[in-house]
């Protein structure tokens, strides 16, 4: 699959271009020009480590979002096997902008819930371009509830521009089916551990992100609004999404740094789409890692350090009385 | 005031409290009828417009009077006052921005949380401040809603939250997202004692705050034609690029999709609210005296 490049990209596009070229030249030429070829790949590696570790929140806003970052399905693929997907709400639909189903993670039981963006125009469309109503949140509610009847752990990814602002998803309740999830997810009574793996927008994305341990791709973003939604209400106007990005923190190492996330997971050299094996290698090692810290706890000190972690989360000061 | 004096920076500090002397008209127009009105008359009426029952936004401090009996009532949380932690910045700083709507409501922040009694039915009440940053939930709202939950707790007592919001407070980026966990999470501790949760959807009823506890009452009531919902109406009409329909997200919509319980007239909350508690924590029928 040819690599799309983003805007900042170019002048690693530019190198690949002319690579690309050498490579046709060389196939019928006597010439051997793989050395030349060799020297322009070290070039082309060095370049986008350099551009990739300087990124601005802005542009990391545009990796996260990327045409072909691994989604939740590729992470299901690389990362669990047996994966039994489970479908519909039971009471009015099978959403696909959530998927999710029983799987084994290292021949352990588990469930596996995400939002789910589409690769082509068809699928982008049928995916509701990850934006799920409210049946997708009570499709991921019923999943929750019945890892916790049959005892085995949650994980969730995160990847969505938010919950789809539409007419029937409010008439069926987006609202209530968010909150529900929130609360449910407080009281659950098995380990859940949330990625944000691409987007992470608002309630869309909290209402799977409630959860003992909250890991963050190195380029990927979690957000109360979205860049563009924050510049059209300060700025009047969405062109100054990277403004609004720069103030907002939504990038992985200033949440971590702020205290909001747990855990930042470094993509591949040039982000987790130029390479989702590698990606998903060094994402399972993290999320193996949280499961068997959290496992050795018993339901009972889960719920109770879950529920400690949600309380404790806010900047404010306090007067003397 | 004490806290207020205490909160602002003492470069700002005046020698003297501006007070911006409002006169006190005798006639106001209804905002939605457009009936001229005496004052004392839509006083008398709980803020609510006798010819066309229009329901007047009106303040925390305003509505917890109309609600609690005058007698033993006492804040809760007032001590929880912001901080800026994004040193966020857009054409005025957060921090000024702050100053400016403590300045202008004279409260420290969107939420008023006090303990009294509801036609002498003791409670805990929590409402959101519209007037300050248009009610938008940030650490302060959701650390100070916590506490009252906690007083209710403490004490087994109902919890009742009036919501008057555009959403999470933006300003404050993740951590106002994360107040809908920590306020969700918070109301766990009142089902676990049986303890009444009720929620009073006032307008507007949006967003963050929708999408977190709102919804998750025991009975949720709402005041007639308040605009509650998850996205905005504009931000829908942006999406879908159709017309919404008539009546889209008010409270008599709602009740028409099942989303709450009971639509609730201003004027008879006190009563509505005593009996459900009652009804609720089988106590006998409250006299009225």
């Amino acid at each position: 699959m040819k690599t799309t490049f983003l805007d900042f990209e170019q002048p690693i596009a530019d190198l690949e271009s002319k690579i690309e070229e050498l490579r046709f030249v060389q196939d019928d030429s006597a010439v051997d020009i793989s050395e030349e070829i060799s020297r322009l790949e070290a070039k082309r590696q060095g370049l986008t480590k350099d551009i990739y570790a300087k990124l601005t929140p802005w542009q990391i806003a545009q990796v996260a979002r990327h045409p072909q970052r691994p989604y939740t399905f590729d992470y299901v693929e690389h990362m669990f096997t047996d994966f039994e997907e489970l479908h519909g709400d039971r009471a009015f639909a099978d959403d696909k902008a959530i998927v999710g189903g029983l799987a084994r993670f290292n021949g352990q039981s588990c469930m596996v819930i995400g939002h789910q963006k589409g690769r082509d125009t068809k699928e982008k469309i049928i995916r509701n371009f990850g934006m799920p109503r409210p049946e997708g949140y009570r499709k991921a509610l019923r999943m929750m509830k019945l890892a916790e009847k049959f005892g085995i752990p949650v994980f969730t990814f995160v990847d969505t521009p938010g919950a789809y602002p539409g007419i029937d998803a409010e008439e069926r309740g987006q609202s209530e089916a968010i909150g529900h999830n929130l609360y449910a997810m407080a009281e659950l009574r098995v380990p859940i551990i949330t990625t944000i793996i691409g987007e992470g927008g608002s309630g869309g994305a909290l209402a799977i992100a409630v959860a003992d341990q909250v890991h963050m791709l190195q380029f990927s973003t979690y957000s109360v609004i979205s860049p563009e939604g924050c510049a059209s209400i300060l700025w009047k106007s969405a062109d100054k999404a990277p403004e609004a990005a720069e103030i907002m923190g939504i990038t992985a190492s200033r949440l971590k740094s702020l205290g909001l996330i747990d855990k930042v997971v470094n993509e591949p050299v040039g982000g987790a789409h130029r390479d989702h094996r590698a990606m998903a290698v060094s994402l399972k090692r993290a999320l193996q890692d949280t499961l068997r810290t959290l496992t050795e706890l018993s339901p009972q000190e889960l719920t109770e350090r879950r529920f400690e972690r949600l309380i404790s989360y806010g900047k404010f000061k306090e007067l003397a009385a | 005031m004490s806290w207020l004096t205490k909160l602002l920076p003492p470069k700002i500090k005046r020698d003297q409290p501006v007070r911006k002397s409002i006169p006190e008209g005798l006639w106001i127009k209804c905002d939605s009828c457009e009936a001229v009105l005496y004052r004392s008359d839509l006083e008398a009426s709980e803020h609510v417009c006798p010819k066309c029952g229009h329901h007047k936004r009106i303040r925390a401090r305003a509505r917890l009077d109309l609600l609690l009996d005058p007698e033993g009532r006492f804040e809760i949380g007032a001590e929880v006052v912001p901080v800026d932690p994004l040193k966020f910045r857009d054409s005025k700083k957060y921090v000024d921005r702050l100053v400016a709507a403590a300045e202008d409501t004279g409260e420290a922040d969107a939420m008023v949380v006090m303990q009294g009694a509801i036609k002498t039915v003791p409670a805990v009440v929590a409402v959101f401040e519209f007037d300050f940053q248009g009610g938008s939930m940030g650490s302060v709202v959701g650390e100070r809603f916590v506490r009252g939950v906690n007083a209710a707790v403490e004490q087994g007592l109902p919890f009742i939250c009036f919501t008057a919001t555009g959403g999470a407070r933006m300003q404050e980026g993740l951590f106002s997202l994360m107040q809908m966990a920590k306020t969700t999470a918070a109301i766990t501790k009142l089902s676990a004692k049986k303890l009444p949760f009720i929620t009073v959807l006032t307008d507007p009823t949006m967003g963050g705050v929708s999408a977190s506890f709102a919804f998750m009452g025991d009975v949720v009531m709402a005041e007639p034609n308040a605009l509650i919902g998850f996205a905005g109406p504009r931000v829908i009409e942006q999406t879908v690029r159709e017309k919404l329909p008539e009546g889209f997200q008010r409270s008599e919509f709602l009740l028409e999709k099942g989303a709450i319980d009971m639509v609730v007239d201003r004027r008879e909350l006190r009563d509505r609210l005593s009996q459900v508690i009652t009804l609720l924590s089988r106590q006998p029928a409250v006299t009225n005296a």
